[in-house]
């Protein structure tokens, strides 16, 4: 692998600004540092989401089962193993669902793919429910000596691997399959791509993430019951936030998941019943207004600029 | 025995609401996603009429359906078409079109959450028992099925006989080549689009009767109808309603047998089963 001066210089952008996040829990540790914890967590979830559905413009909405079940693995195991291996277990089970998921729905159209996803996390949650109302049991504690800072670096720790893996797969072979793939699958098919095979590899990405996510978030709980963990909005909240910022460039979901978690803080703080009505708001303005999201924006006004001084 | 009874009759509204939803999808190529939030709207319209004025929910569709067609044909002229004309490829107007119903559809959860509140509701309405085949059920399901078997009777018909069911048929199968023969796609499949909403609302009328909704359960629906359109094969009536009857009674098995909260489940194996061995749906064809 050859790296560029500019790859490099990237780099230790990155790294530094990595540092830089990784100060936060020792300016504030309260209302602050709960919002750091959100963010850091929709990073998480909506850059390897964009991963995925980026490239395949395939609409995953699988998120909260993914999560939910990353929950569910720390709600169960607290007590036997230890932290991280509960997480890298998370993130095992994740990628394997995700893997069968994908292995029933990818090599199909795009609308099963997201019918599949939209009813994955009821599913699984009604399946759990059952399961806990046959062998009586109700809900999980979840004890750990991990406080919020601890979350907040293991969050952040995860971010920085999902956008390490996702510069790597720009530069890898698959990044370049999936590239031909978004631009017309038929062609992909040609050149000798198994578009399936690559597509099932790269969902088992966020998969295993939503999942690690879930995993890490769970002791932030304390009590997991299954409509808690298996919230659907979750999926929907990743997908705005892809979408906005603009799933076409790594850092893209970034940019939409800051100004939409603060706008979600104050309209739930400030009017808590109408937190929906302004999901579907945003939806309507990505499809609208803003098709690449703040990326595509900016592209435009700096084709726009280029172009006015070239004449 | 009893099983397959109430599992057809719950069939046969699933099969109305599957209808529309097939419309949409199959000849507008509007994946509506919203679609659930109609049958929502069409539910608590036929409860305020009951609860108000004592209006019997089967004259109700009268009104719910002639709304419902204006409401829909406003939401495809305003927001749908314009993404219709922009779209280079099907494929882009099926992502485009499944993220604004998504929006549209909370935003309908949002409204109804803000003018009703987020209780169930329900009315009593014909709640007497009937005698069918040795069993009893309530009055107000066999009044459904039995509306919904007209209804779906009457569009059959007039899909397969009339010369404006040809046309739409025509532009399910090719949109491109029915503009060749002088067809206007434009205004027919904004027609069918409003027609698919209002038999859903009408559908939403018919499944109040018995069933108890609140402003969230929309999403349920939109799931069931899709999973009965890709089971039934997108534009085939008659796989439809056999794919409606299918769920209804898989899903009243498992509910009696196992465990009610379960339903959904078993409308997941359902699709995993079409998906893996027949994904052209049952009557379809195979691809070439």
């Amino acid at each position: 692998m050859s790296l560029t001066k500019t790859d490099i210089r990237n780099l230790i952008l990155a790294a530094a600004a990595l540092a830089i996040c990784a100060l936060l829990p020792l300016g504030d540790n309260g209302y602050w540092l709960g919002l750091g914890v959100t963010i850091a967590m929709f990073t998480t979830l909506a850059t390897s989401w964009a991963l995925f559905s980026g490239p395949t413009h395939y609409i995953s909405l699988a998120t909260a089962a993914f999560f939910g079940v990353g929950t569910y693995v720390t709600g169960l195991g607290i007590d036997a193993l230890p932290f991280w291996s509960l997480v890298a277990i998370a993130g095992l089970i994740g990628a394997v669902l995700a893997a069968l998921v994908g292995l029933a729905t990818l090599r199909l159209s795009g609308v099963y793919f997201v019918i599949f996803t939209l009813g994955l996390a009821e599913l699984v949650r009604q399946s759990i429910t059952w399961v806990q109302n046959n062998t009586g049991q109700k809900g999980l504690y979840v004890l750990t000596d991990l406080d919020e800072a601890g979350i907040y670096w293991w969050l952040l720790g995860l971010a920085a691997a999902v956008f390490l893996t996702g510069w790597l797969i720009g530069r890898s072979r698959l990044g370049f399959a999936l590239r031909v793939i978004g631009d017309d699958e038929t062609v992909a098919a040609h050149s000798g791509i198994n578009t399936a095979r690559a597509k099932v590899l790269l969902f088992m990405l966020p998969g295993a993430v939503a999942a690690m996510t879930g995993a890490i978030l769970a002791p932030r709980y304390v009590y997991i019951e299954p409509s808690l963990a298996f919230a659907p909005i979750l999926s929907f909240q990743v997908v705005i936030m892809a979408l906005l910022g603009g799933a076409s460039r790594l850092w893209g979901p970034l940019v939409g998941v800051i100004p939409f978690t603060f706008l979600l803080e104050a309209v739930s703080s400030n009017f808590p019943n109408q937190t929906t009505l302004v999901i579907g708001i945003a939806f309507l303005v990505i499809v609208y207004l803003l098709p690449g999201g703040f990326v595509g924006l900016l592209g435009k006004i700096l084709h726009r600029l280029n172009a006015r001084e070239g004449a | 025995m009893d099983i397959l009874v109430t599992g057809i009759l719950l069939g046969g509204t699933y099969a109305l609401i599957a209808m529309g939803l097939n419309l949409q999808y199959g000849v507008a190529r509007i994946m509506n996603l919203a679609n659930g939030e109609i049958l929502v709207a069409g539910g608590y319209f036929a409860f305020i009429a009951y609860t108000a004025t004592q209006l019997s929910p089967i004259l109700t569709i009268f009104l719910v359906a002639p709304l419902a067609f204006a409401l829909n044909s406003l939401i495809y002229r305003v927001m749908l078409q314009p993404l219709v004309n922009r779209a280079k490829s099907r494929g882009q107007l099926e992502s485009d079109s499944i993220l604004a119903t998504f929006g549209l559809s909370f935003i309908g959860v949002g409204l109804m959450l803000s003018f009703f509140g987020g209780d169930y509701f329900s009315y009593s309405f014909m709640a007497v028992p009937v005698e069918v085949l040795g069993n009893t059920y309530g009055a107000n399901r066999v009044l459904s099925f039995v509306m919904a078997v007209l209804i779906c009777g009457a569009l059959y018909l007039w899909l397969n006989r009339s010369r404006a069911g040809l046309s739409i048929r025509a532009i399910g199968t090719t949109p491109a080549s029915a503009r060749l023969v002088g067809i206007d796609v434009k205004a027919l499949s904004a027609f069918t689009f409003a027609l698919g909403g209002a038999v859903t609302a009408v559908g939403g009328a018919l499944i109040s009767t018995y069933l108890t909704l609140d402003a969230s359960t929309g999403v349920v629906f939109t799931l069931k109808a899709l999973i009965i359109v890709i089971m039934g094969g997108v534009g085939d009536v008659r796989g439809t309603i056999v794919a409606a009857l299918l769920l209804g009674i898989l899903e009243t098995l498992v509910a009696t047998l196992l465990d009610p909260g379960l339903t959904l489940a078993a409308a997941y194996v359902m699709f995993l089963g079409i998906l893996l061995f027949r994904p052209q749906g049952l009557f379809g064809k195979k691809p070439t």
